[in-house]
């Protein structure tokens, strides 16, 4: 990806706020992310982490603050191509059941109606470790859990995005799997140079994966620091965090 | 007689599928406006459960006096008939979309679809095979129901059926009995062909 020209961070949140039915979600929350970073939102349930990620592709919108992508509000963008700009990886992977492998990863391009989607795709399955001629032909059901979610992380790559959104991707697979996945997505890191948002509620998947974390406890950000220094995070909630990582 | 047979044959299909067509043609995208719109819900399918809970007979009486789409004769049944195929069909088709695996939905939103190509693209193929059983229940009670269009004067295999019980033939009714119960398992067995075709994947 190119450096950015403006040297504006990618994201940025200004003091955003989400209420919904009376209930606080996010409280003045703000952070930004550059080019090449991965940005690991940890928390536990309800901490406010998928809703931050969802204000990132105009999924919801902030009752206060601002979310900025690419300098950019996002009430601002064409809200369809907000989302075709943005990767989005969910847990429940979402492939399409009624489509092959091959179209399910080549659905934003073919949106977007562009040229030499079949060797786009192609590439991509290569590069998630999907062998094109065994997969492409397929359909969900046939693919294991890790199997899936690779194609899912292929299709949020498929528009060559700036930004990708990955909410707890591995969350449902077993040890083995999430680990390999893992390897995978700091693989396609250095290769790709993508900037990314992950959400986990995983202090190891967050140290591993993370550039830096961010952690929200009841939809504020209670702590925050680069990986390697996270360690000495010192609040309640951060040791809570880490006494799981030991 | 086989002559007659033929006829009143033709005719019942053709009672069937013209009012098969219109309830297609309005139970599908009333069952689409039902997913995108909530208020309207609980009045548009109490609407349709009402009128599946009239006894045919007097339904057809009640729009015999009704002008323009009331009288004697096709077009009253044919009103009669979409009336009672529309809620299965209707039903289904908001159901079998509501029922689509929210993730499919989320991500389709999250890969910015926009709302016509979530539909077309995913939520009624996915919905397929939900919606064409709707429509296999709606004919095969539609052909059963058809034959009461003889009572005004519509027609169809029906006419076989009440000349046999009013002159205590059961020849008579069997010749209308027996080709509409054939009319109907031919449909339900070759809808449910395709039904299972349409299995997703």
């Amino acid at each position: 990806m190119l450096p950015n020209p403006m040297q504006l961070p990618l994201v940025e949140f200004r003091d955003v706020s989400y209420q919904i039915a009376g209930r606080v979600v996010l409280s003045g929350v703000s952070f930004s992310v550059d080019a090449g970073e991965t940005l690991v939102l940890l928390g536990r349930s309800g901490s406010g982490k998928t809703t931050a990620l969802k204000m990132t592709n105009g999924m919801l919108f902030p009752t206060s603050g601002q979310v900025l992508v690419e300098g950019r509000g996002t009430r601002d963008w064409d809200p369809i191509q907000l989302k075709r700009h943005i990767g989005y990886v969910i847990q429940e992977v979402g492939l399409f059941p009624h489509f092959t492998i091959s179209r399910n990863v080549g659905l934003v391009p073919t949106l977007e109606k562009k040229q030499g989607i079949d060797q786009r795709v192609d590439l991509l399955l290569e590069m998630v470790g999907l062998p094109s001629k065994d997969f492409r032909n397929r359909y969900p059901r046939q693919l294991s859990g890790g199997q899936r979610q690779r194609a899912g992380v292929a299709r949020a790559l498929a528009a060559e995005p700036p930004l990708l959104l990955l909410d707890e991707p591995f969350g449902a697979l077993d040890p083995v799997t999430r680990l390999e996945l893992q390897d995978q997505f700091l693989k396609l890191r250095r290769d790709l140079n993508t900037t990314s948002i992950f959400v986990t509620h995983d202090i190891r998947e967050a140290m591993r994966i993370g550039t830096r974390i961010i952690l929200l406890a009841n939809g504020k950000i209670d702590w925050i620091a680069p990986a390697e220094d996270f360690r000495s995070a010192d609040t309640p909630e951060a040791r809570a965090f880490l006494r799981t990582y030991a | 007689m086989l002559s007659d047979l033929l006829e009143l044959t033709g005719e019942h299909l053709l009672l069937v599928a013209i009012a098969m067509a219109l309830a297609i043609a309005i139970g599908v995208p009333s069952g689409i406006f039902l997913t995108r719109h909530e208020g309207a819900r609980r009045w548009m399918l109490g609407f349709a459960s009402v009128m599946q809970t009239i006894p045919s007979l007097a339904l057809f009486g009640f729009l015999i006096p009704i002008p323009f789409i009331g009288g004697i004769g096709k077009r009253t049944v044919i009103v009669a008939l979409v009336l009672y195929a529309l809620l299965p069909i209707m039903r289904n088709t908001f159901v079998g979309i509501v029922n689509v695996d929210r993730a499919v939905c989320e991500s389709a939103i999250a890969m910015g679809m926009t709302d016509g190509q979530l539909l077309r693209q995913v939520q009624l193929p996915l919905a397929a095979q939900t919606i064409l059983a709707g429509i296999r229940v709606a004919t095969v009670t539609t052909i059963g129901t058809a034959t009461i269009a003889a009572a005004i004067g519509g027609g169809g295999l029906g006419v076989f059926i009440f000349r046999g019980v009013a002159t205590v033939d059961t020849t008579q009714i069997l010749a209308g009995a027996v080709p509409a119960a054939c009319m109907a398992l031919l449909a339900d067995g070759g809808l449910g062909w395709i039904e299972r075709k349409l299995s997703p994947g």
